[in-house]
């Protein structure tokens, strides 16, 4: 929807892609600047732009809203604010974007939450004028927590403190500070304006002092493809296929989509949790065999054995496989109004496992602003974040969260409503 | 291991597919009937494309679902019917005149084919017990659709209700469902409209001929130009001309407008959809241009 892509322009490097998420307290300037990347992008149509400037001169504004771009669902437009996940679209020629717009509000830690679980990198605004927030901090810790592993804190409305240097320079340290408490493995600090545009794609003029990479600049370059685990083999099975069809009578492929390392033919491999070994004969994407297959591709692997896989059953090296576990320590957040409390039976959705899950200890909830845990409390509630111990029905073929976010995740689903409640990250 | 890093890229097109088939796969394994509902668009065509992908060389283990308007376009039937043949997957037509005649939906002369296919499409999905349908939206598309899930629950009388959507995380989707409740499944919820074009370009695929610039007797309605025809009859001071147009959605014939356009092949036509100075659906769809919130109006009423 913006300038044309190297895919279709012919060029050697094919675009790329990075899924960022946006992080800041309500007015900081969020959707400001949203709409601001878009515009400058050129991703915004004629009626879209006319549309918004028809609602800005009706609401009285001398200026064009782009807030208002990235206006949501009607029952939010006439509250004047946003309450759920959106995503949204830019590109430039080397890189399309998607955004994960978590919005500030009551059920924000879920939101984000959610938002974060995709993203290569995450976006906290704040606004210089009130500095670092308690707001900001659960932002990155929330960041930290679900790993993600580029951050960018945007200091907005430098327009408003004369662009000075020395607010920037105390914001940058103070959260500088605090991050060495968290898992940032890359913190950049953008001092903007998202009204005025100051380097959101085009340098500022008014910031001579400040020598980094504009917004955009450093959204296209920031290199994402080494985040992604390509040691360990993890190839959770999806669904089989059998054509059962005369030209492909004897064909039985395992198709997936890889979650850590690389796949080649010819590797010894053993299926969990059965664990029985046998050796990769071919990797399919589609009508094409290929040499090997990585992490996010999804392709069909054909084994040498006719061993018994069906789905929910791993492939993984050997001699590096993840030990099948029934007990289950990680971080919970808690996604509803009931509380999650010890004793509660849930369903467990783990890559392509299911099962049922019983929480037998709740050790401690943690405070998303200050980091304390608070072992007294016995219960997680709506937005709230813990760590706790769960039994399942059957073994998980899971990872530590810290070293693959696939292997290591899951959800709980309500039994009854059918509803997910929460959202879990494996320790170890 | 660290310097093979460099190397292990994918293009973000080859990522939206990988994502896109891995839905699939998940639908297909965990749902008892799913469903590929089939506009005749060239994004239905795109989620074609992926499901064939998905199961080769197994065929696509479920049907394709056509709500037959009366008032499609011939060349979008032609085309429906080489993919499926090609495919050999089985397809079920849902036809608005016959629920019409039925009683399932009220023609009052007043309300749109578009929006009597709600009704059509709840209907063929409850009589043939459907617990998963694939819909081809967007969420670039429109505002509304920003917010959607991936996998967006319908209760039982179909309807969507966006204030209380299940939080969607990483690549889990939770497929749950209770009796009569059914689930819309929305494989390219991330591609954006230049994603549909750059696809169909490299895979080579058919769509429907009209996408492409053509000759067409055509009239001005609305400030948008509708084909010629006797299922739309003209309106005192409406002129027919011939001029040189492409369509850049393909639905109703009497209220999918078309743009005057030389693009006669798919680089020229993303050249043309880059600069392009409406979204899709301002510019020709005559059903969303009545309020802002339209399309919210008929998603909450079960609208794909
Ligand atoms: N002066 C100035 N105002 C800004 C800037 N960014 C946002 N604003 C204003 O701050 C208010 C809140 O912005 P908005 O984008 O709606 O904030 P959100 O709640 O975070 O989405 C609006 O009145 C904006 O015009 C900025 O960089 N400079």
């Amino acid at each position: 929807m913006s300038t044309p892509t190297a895919e279709m322009t012919g060029e050697k490097k094919p675009m790329d892609l990075l899924r960022f998420a946006t992080a800041g307290s309500v007015d900081d300037g969020k959707s400001t600047l949203i709409g601001r990347l878009l515009y400058d992008s050129k991703s915004i149509f004629a009626d879209q732009l006319e549309a918004v400037e028809a609602t800005s001169s009706a609401k009285g504004h001398d200026y064009v809203d782009l807030s208002l771009l990235t206006d949501g669902l009607r029952s939010e437009r006439e509250q004047g604010i946003t309450i759920d996940v959106a995503y949204r679209y830019f590109a430039t020629p080397s890189r399309k974007f998607i955004i994960a717009d978590t919005p500030g509000h009551v059920q924000y830690t879920r939101n984000m939450v959610t938002g974060a679980s995709t993203a290569d990198l995450g976006l906290v605004l704040v606004d210089a004028r009130h500095g670092l927030t308690e707001q900001s901090r659960r932002h990155a810790v929330l960041l930290s927590l679900l790993r993600v592993p580029h951050l960018v804190l945007c200091v907005n409305k430098m327009d408003l403190v004369d662009y000075s240097e020395e607010i920037y320079e105390q914001i940058h340290a103070e959260f500088t500070q605090f991050a060495t408490k968290l898992n940032i493995p890359d913190l950049a600090v953008i001092p903007i304006s998202a009204l005025k545009g100051d380097n959101v794609v085009d340098r500022s003029e008014a910031m001579p002092w400040y020598s980094g990479p504009t917004l955009m600049h450093h959204l296209e370059h920031v290199h994402v493809a080494s985040d992604r685990d390509l040691v360990d083999v993890r190839f959770p099975v999806q669904y089989v296929v059998r054509p059962k069809s005369d030209e492909h009578h004897d064909y039985r492929g395992y198709a997936g989509q890889v979650a850590g390392g690389v796949l080649k033919p010819g590797d010894e491999v053993i299926v969990l949790p059965s664990g029985m070994t046998s050796k990769i004969q071919g990797i399919d994407l589609f009508d094409q065999e290929i040499d090997e297959a990585f992490p996010p591709m999804s392709v069909t692997v054909r084994l040498e054995d006719d061993v018994d896989v069906s789905r929910g059953d791993m492939i993984a090296r050997v001699k590096n496989a993840p030990e099948p576990s029934q007990d289950i320590d990680a971080m919970v957040c808690w996604m509803t109004n009931t509380p999650l409390k010890p004793r509660q039976k849930l369903a467990i959705k783990h890559t392509t496992r299911t099962g049922r899950a019983l929480v037998k200890d709740i050790q401690y909830r943690m405070d998303v602003n200050t980091l304390h845990r608070d072992q007294d409390t016995k219960e997680l509630g709506l937005n709230e974040i813990g760590r706790v111990q769960l039994r399942t029905t059957v073994p998980l073929l899971c990872d530590p969260y810290s070293k693959n976010r696939t292997t290591g995740s899951f959800i709980l689903i309500d039994e009854a409503t059918g509803v997910t409640v929460g959202a879990g990250m494996i320790n170890g | 291991m660290t310097q093979t890093h460099a190397d292990y890229r994918m293009s973000q097109l080859d990522q939206l597919e990988a994502e896109s088939i891995h839905i699939f796969r998940e639908v297909a394994a965990e749902f008892e009937k799913p469903v590929l509902m089939f506009s005749g668009g060239k994004d239905s065509i795109v989620m074609l494309r992926l499901a064939e992908k998905a199961f080769f060389p197994a065929k696509i283990p479920f049907p394709v679902l056509q709500v037959d308007t009366g008032l499609d376009f011939p060349e979008v039937l032609s085309t429906r019917d080489n993919w499926v043949n090609r495919l050999g997957v089985k397809l079920v037509v849902a036809s608005i005149d016959e629920a019409i005649a039925n009683g399932v939906v009220v023609d009052d002369g007043k309300t749109s084919r578009n929006r009597l296919q709600i009704g059509t499409l709840l209907n063929a999905i409850e009589e043939n017990g459907f617990t998963a349908a694939f819909g081809g939206g967007r969420r670039d598309e429109e505002k509304a659709r920003a917010k959607e899930r991936v996998y967006s629950h319908r209760d039982d009388f179909g309807q969507w209700d966006p204030k209380n959507q299940r939080p969607e995380l990483w690549s889990l989707y939770n497929g749950r469902l209770h009796e009569g409740e059914h689930m819309r499944i929305f494989p390219i919820s991330n591609w954006t409209e230049l994603d549909i074009w750059d696809y169909i370009g490299r895979e080579g695929i058919e769509i429907p001929n009209i996408y492409f610039s053509h000759q067409r007797r055509v009239f001005e309605r609305d400030g948008m130009l509708m084909s010629e025809t006797p299922l739309n009859p003209t309106r005192e001071g409406e002129v027919v001309e011939e001029r040189t147009v492409r369509f850049r959605t393909c639905g109703d014939i009497t209220l999918t407008g078309c743009v005057e356009s030389t693009a006669s092949n798919i680089p020229e036509i993303i050249e043309e959809v880059a600069a392009a100075r409406l979204t899709e659906r301002g510019a020709t769809r005559g059903d969303d241009r009545f309020s802002e919130a339209a399309m919210e109006d008929r998603k909450k009423e079960g609208y794909f």
